[in-house]
């Protein structure tokens, strides 16, 4: 069987599992137990077929019939989907067994993420634009209707509300960058004929890539166009947030690279892709650092591995257009192992720290602490994630950014005068980013997991149940085996490396350079291992006395340092004045607040005089349709009889 | 090959040895400027003695992560210092890339000793800890931009090659751009082993301390490895500023070898005179000097390429 085949059978037998859990919410153990069976075997099978084909390489499409929609039911697969794949399919199934054990049997909530994994996949695997805009539009819907799970919550809607703002504007540019990018195809919308269409000389596809950046980057969270993404990834259940800043972030990345397979930037792309992604790197981080609520803390350190990830490939786009393909290589290598690593990383973390939230009964820091005892498993696994998030080794999250540096380091070796150093400049703002990084996320765990409880629902919390704390366990086994397993990673990439730019022997020479670092990454490891279990026998039969108070004699849970004095001397260094929290009553955002918020005030109030089309009576909503469509007719006719 | 093992050997050696003794030279210098006779010079190896005899006494809030912070603090020192060359010679452990592992193997020993200030739940030890993290942070441009600078003098990507026999070379060449790292790089170290002006390791107030509050409640054989990884970091920024201020690669190894432990005592001594002429910096003035520190060193790329 093909490898397309076996992905399709993956795709439906998924979106059948979700259908049938919709049409059961009557039975709602039967429909959840459907739509989670459905989204492990079919990640399953969708897992090993997308493994096949990034083995194999090779590009395998298919159309299903000519005419239907617009002859738009075009679908392939190829290395690039399928490096999207394998993380959808796999971390899709661990987050549907997760919900099962946070949700309990509703059906309606199990259904949804199925079809989610369902639309993902399809646009992943679209080869047509109409198929492609359907299934973004279908993968944004479902994602709103799930993030916006708990509308019982006014903070939960106002969240989802930005969300949905931002994937109009998203689908707006999307839908202007197939025009643009049809219109040298002669008006033919699928890939192929695109990619054909750009292959040769003509105009530059300036318009397209900053279309493409301004649709995709909202998706992706870019800096700039990221406000909508904390509020909607602290608002969703935390399944749901782990879909999506593990997984739903990176079709905007991979929007990207699909567009620059067909329009081959220019040096500015990369240069600019670098720009953004040092900016959100830094922006991202300072944020999560000195945000109270856990989840806002992972969802802008999303904003901050989106900018290591535009900093990787922009270094790579800018390598290739400039016919340096080793470095070129180098980057992408770097940029991509990121995005896997992100992807595990960041699941892990959003389940670990669900589990945290659901059992202590809240999600602000400040209540917290004390949990590494009460919830020894959950809490050693959102250790692990918290030190793989930080980018620190032996773990996986290391790696992929060591190559980053290992790429930037050739450029300050050998690169020209201005090259050389902005890439110093870019390795000092990585190391800076990773600093604060550390900084974050040791804030994160010490004030969360260690320490004393700082509620009476901390101190109560219990161990989380299998189907939570196995799903968790998983992945942060998963960050130990990422980073000893790096070269096998690297060389599953090769395939989509090839794609990007670059060949099998300067894939094979990263390969080989890293491992070394592999080698040290197991030592680091085991003698760490060895060092705290040693450590930890001598240390057994320790007489156990009060913290050290300064002679204090009655210390309370309320004595210790919180987060947000942790956070505010780092804070107050990176953050200008204004960009620090503002009052409660407007948005928590910094660019939310200074730009978006006016902009839509302004925008609301020029707009008030159109009011009068919104009747709220289909029938009129109804004619609005009619009329649009007597209208392109109208002009296609005329088009057509100007010029026959 | 049996050569190269006996380098091996003496760069262990060195490594495992020699750091306490750092410690004790600064103690004595200090003292000497202040009018004082000081402590021995082997105090510190007697004070280690004594606390690894001594029991322990850990706060009932602690788990592992209390353990943890020592070990893997003293493991990750331990990784450093085995990836940078002493005296010219070639590292133990050398690969493309691996300055990056060096920086973070050293963040990854901050990440677990603030953790286990954290699990103490004292708020001196947070205070502590957050000012750790804060300044730790500030530090890295640093190392970063003077290891860029390094990596395009002498066209290595390994510090075994950056900080080998063509820094001696980069000299004549680039030697606006290699002051600039040692400044740079001197400052860092102050930093990051928690020196004056950046924090003062003889004082007596929880509230005004980083490194030794951090610390606390570390007892014992722990405390022990704690005072024992912080004088091996030490010991390695020193050779990280060594390497490119007092370059020896090329010269006869074994003298080599002899020059390096001199010139160690010889940096110890000027830490040790900075702390005896200078006062600590007030807290808030300690970013505005880290923050020089970076700048400075983002000029060494710019005189480097001209």
């Amino acid at each position: 069987m093909s490898a397309l085949t076996l992905t399709l059978a993956a795709v439906g037998l998924v979106a059948l599992g979700g259908a049938l859990a919709l049409a059961l919410h009557r039975a709602p153990r039967l429909g959840t137990a459907i739509a989670v069976g459905a989204s492990v075997l079919g990640g399953a099978l969708g897992s090993v077929a997308s493994m096949r084909v990034l083995r194999d390489g090779g590009v395998d499409v298919l159309a299903v019939s000519g005419r239907t929609l617009g002859g738009g039911v075009v679908v392939g697969v190829d290395p690039l989907s399928a490096f999207f794949l394998l993380p959808l399919f796999s971390l899709g199934a661990l987050c549907a067994v997760y919900g099962h054990g946070y949700l309990g049997a509703r059906a309606a909530p199990a259904g949804g993420l199925s079809l989610l994994l369902a639309a993902m996949a399809l646009v992943l695997l679209a080869r047509h634009a109409l198929l492609f805009l359907v299934a973004w539009e279908a993968m944004t819907l479902l994602a709103y209707l799930l993030v916006t799970l708990d509308h019982g919550d006014g903070e939960v809607r106002r969240a989802g509300w930005g969300y949905l703002l931002a994937s109009r504007v998203a689908v707006t540019a999307l839908v202007a960058l197939f025009l643009v990018l049809g219109s040298r195809a002669g008006g033919a919308l699928d890939f192929a004929s695109l990619a054909l269409a750009w292959r040769g000389p003509g105009p530059s596809g300036g318009t397209a890539l900053a279309l493409a950046l301004l649709g995709f980057g909202v998706k992706a969270g870019v800096v700039g166009l990221h406000p909508w993404l904390p509020e909607a990834h602290a608002a969703a259940p935390s399944h749901v947030s782990a879909l999506l800043s593990g997984v739903l972030i990176t079709s905007g990345i991979y929007g990207l690279l699909r567009t620059a397979l067909w329009v081959s930037p220019g040096p500015w792309f990369g240069v600019l892709l670098m720009a953004l992604g040092v900016a959100g790197a830094l922006l991202g981080i300072a944020l999560a650092l000195s945000q109270r609520d856990l989840k806002r803390v992972l969802a802008y350190s999303s904003v901050e591995n989106v900018g290591v990830l535009l900093l990787a490939l922009g270094l790579g786009f800018w390598a290739r257009s400039r016919g340096d393909s080793p470095l070129a290589a180098m980057a992408f290598a770097g940029g991509l192992l990121h995005l896997w690593n992100h992807a595990v990383m960041k699941t892990l973390l959003f389940l670990g720290v669900g589990s945290v939230a659901r059992g202590a009964g809240t999600r602000d820091l400040e209540r917290l602490g004390g949990l590494l005892r009460r919830m020894p498993w959950t809490g050693a696994a959102v250790l692990v994630g918290a030190v793989a998030l930080s980018a620190l080794p032996p773990l996986n999250g290391f790696v992929g950014e060591w190559v980053l540096y290992c790429a930037l380091a050739q450029v300050g070796r050998h690169g020209a005068a201005k090259p050389a150093v902005a890439a110093a400049a870019g390795a000092a703002a990585l190391a800076l980013v990773g600093g604060l990084a550390a900084l974050c996320f040791v804030r994160l765990v010490g004030v969360a997991l260690l320490g004393s409880p700082r509620s009476a629902g901390a101190g109560s919390a219990r161990e989380a149940p299998a189907a939570m704390a196995a799903p968790t366990a998983l992945l942060a086994a998963l960050c130990v085996l990422g980073a000893a397993g790096a070269p096998a990673l690297l060389s599953a990439e090769a395939s989509v490396i090839l794609q990007l730019g670059g060949s099998t022997e300067e894939v094979s020479s990263v390969i080989q350079q890293t491992t070394p670092l592999v080698w040290a990454n197991v030592v680091l490891l085991v003698a760490g291992l060895l060092a705290v279990s040693l450590l930890g026998w001598c240390a057994r039969g320790a007489r156990e006395d009060e913290t050290w108070g300064c002679g204090y004699a009655a210390p309370t849970a309320r004595m210790q340092y919180t987060a947000s004095s942790f956070a505010g001397l780092a804070a107050a260094l990176v953050l200008p004045r204004w960009a620090r929290s503002g009052p409660p009553s407007e948005p928590a955002d910094p660019l939310a607040r200074a730009l978006y918020r006016p902009l839509l005030i302004a925008w609301e109030a020029r707009s008030a005089r159109l009011r009068f089309l919104q009747q709220g009576n289909v029938h009129v909503y109804i004619l609005y349709v009619f009329a649009a469509a007597v209208g392109a007719l109208t002009w296609a006719a005329v088009r057509d009889g100007a010029a026959p | 090959m049996t050569v190269r093992a006996a380098h091996v050997l003496v760069h262990l050696v060195f490594v495992l040895a020699m750091p306490p003794l750092l410690v004790g030279v600064i103690a004595r210098t200090k003292a000497l400027l202040a009018g004082r006779r000081g402590p021995p010079l082997l105090q510190p190896y007697h004070d280690l003695a004594k606390l690894l005899r001594k029991g322990m006494v850990r706060s009932r809030t602690t788990t592992w992560v209390f353990v943890a912070g020592p070990a893997v603090g003293l493991v990750t020192t331990l990784l450093a210092a085995l990836l940078v060359p002493l005296g010219g010679h070639r590292a133990p452990i050398s690969f493309e890339g691996d300055f990056v592992l060096f920086a973070y193997a050293l963040g990854l020993g901050r990440f677990f000793t603030i953790a286990a200030a954290l699990d103490t739940g004292s708020a001196f030890e947070g205070m502590g800890a957050a000012r750790e993290a804060t300044f730790s942070a500030l530090a890295e441009p640093s190392l970063f931009f003077g290891l860029l600078v390094l990596g395009r003098a002498s066209g290595s990507a390994s510090l075994s090659g950056m900080l080998g026999p063509a820094v001696g070379a980069a000299w004549g060449t680039a030697g606006a751009a290699l002051a600039s790292v040692v400044v740079s790089w001197f400052v860092v170290l102050l930093a990051e082993n928690s020196r004056i002006p950046f924090d003062d390791p003889a004082t007596h107030l929880e509230l005004t301390m980083i490194h030794e509050v951090l610390v606390l409640d570390h007892s014992g054989p722990l405390l022990g490895l704690v005072h024992y990884g912080a004088a091996m970091k030490l010991f390695v920024f020193g050779a990280l500023v060594l390497a490119v201020a007092a370059p020896l690669g090329g010269l006869d190894p074994w003298l080599a070898w002899a020059l390096f432990a001199a010139a160690s005592l010889g940096l110890a001594a000027a830490v040790g005179v900075v702390e005896g002429v200078m006062a600590r910096l007030r807290l808030p003035k300690v970013p505005s000097l880290l923050v020089a520190a970076c700048v400075l060193a983002a000029f060494g790329p710019l005189f480097l390429v001209r």
